[in-house]
């Protein structure tokens, strides 16, 4: 299935799991809509938006650790996933 | 107990959905799986991990380029911007004046990109152009193939020959939907020219300003067929920006793994400036 364009499991973990990102919010969002509100950033900002600043800011952190240190990806990977819920709960 | 809004004409965005899938989505999820790999042809792929997006993020030749690109791209803002809004204060309110000086304002922007490139190439070539051949005369030693420093000056004139008159013809617009009420209160006040430009002018161009500092920014951060045309990125690499790397790693040397992964990058880039853009104009039409 993944030969199609030389898909490569880890991309396709990737993207499935970004996926499901949003399909989780979807519903998310269904079951208990969110409003927008302040928090420690300086904008007001709904759940979709903190997502999408957890997302980008998490692209951003992989980047810096492959750019300046040996250090594994997977710390990077915990980095984001727990700014990503501090930004969702506390953002 | 509010009424449960219709939500069903959402499915009239589908179509737009699935065109944008093909058209960018796929695309860029072929892209990201490309920069893991190493690719030698048609079937002769290497996963690589994230190899090339270390060897990307470390190369002196990237960096450089990076860093060109930003100082290019605030030096055609510091530029572009300041100037447009003069040329836009100074034009004529209305009349027959008005409309001649938006056509003249109007030409640059109509000439494609290459030609634009091809004008300045000959326009200031010392031996046949008028430009180069006028600067020589004065006494300026003024070579741009040859002097990183006349280059540049080039390549920037150029862009503000080129993409001023959008400033401009955007903060004109700006500066018409003023009610001229404001103008004759600020008379009574007998407020000075700089009080009325600086409390009345400035603060109702802040949305066309916006505008133009997103578009000018983003035009000038992918900027590739001008230099390419007028510099070819020389001399030596002084005005190769991050388009032309992207485009000699990728198609020059076919290294499409490597070039994935730059892409992405510079996508990163693009994506956070253009949303730091977006939220600034929407927070600003909230706070109204």
């Amino acid at each position: 299935m993944l030969d199609w364009m030389n898909w490569t499991q880890p991309v396709a973990i990737f993207f499935a799991v970004i996926a499901a990102i949003l399909a989780g919010m979807t519903v998310f969002e269904i079951v208990s809509p969110c409003v927008e509100r302040k928090g420690f950033l300086p904008i007001a900002t709904t759940r979709g938006d903190r997502l999408f600043i957890g997302l980008l800011s998490a692209a951003y952190i992989h980047l810096v650790f492959l750019g300046v240190s040996e250090v594994s990806l997977w710390i990077a990977l915990a980095v984001s996933v727990v700014w990503g819920l501090v930004l969702l709960r506390w953002g | 107990m509010s009424k449960v809004p219709d939500n069903r004409a959402w499915w009239l965005v589908l179509p737009v959905l699935l065109l944008v899938a093909f058209s960018a989505l796929v695309p860029l999820m072929t892209v990201v799986n490309y920069s893991v790999q190493d690719i030698f042809g048609p079937g002769n792929a290497y996963y690589v991990g994230t190899e090339w997006f270390r060897d990307v993020l470390r190369d002196q030749r990237l960096q450089e380029s990076l860093l060109r690109q930003f100082g290019f791209s605030a030096a055609v803002l510091a530029i572009e911007i300041p100037l447009g809004i003069a040329v836009a204060l100074m034009m004529p309110k209305g009349g027959i004046r008005a409309s001649l000086c938006l056509i003249l304002l109007a030409i640059p922007l109509l000439i494609p990109w290459n030609v634009v490139g091809t004008i300045w190439q000959i326009f200031a070539r010392g031996d046949i152009g008028l430009f180069g051949w006028g600067l020589n005369e004065l006494g300026f030693s003024y070579n741009y193939t040859g002097d990183p420093v006349a280059a540049w000056f080039t390549v920037l004139l150029m862009d503000v020959w080129h993409w001023t008159p959008l400033v401009a013809l955007l903060c004109y617009s700006g500066l018409r939907a003023i009610p001229e009420a404001f103008y004759q209160a600020a008379e009574i006040d007998r407020a000075s020219r700089w009080a009325v430009f600086r409390y009345i002018q400035l603060p109702r161009l802040r949305n066309v300003l916006v505008i133009a500092v997103l578009l000018r920014f983003m035009d000038s951060f992918m900027i590739y067929t001008e230099p390419f045309v007028l510099t070819g990125g020389g001399p030596g690499s002084s005005t190769t920006f991050l388009s032309q790397t992207l485009t000699t790693m990728a198609v020059g040397q076919f290294d499409l793994g490597r070039a994935a992964a730059f892409s992405l990058v510079y996508f990163l880039i693009v994506l956070l400036v253009s949303w730091l853009f977006f939220t600034a104009i929407t927070h600003m039409d909230k706070e109204r």
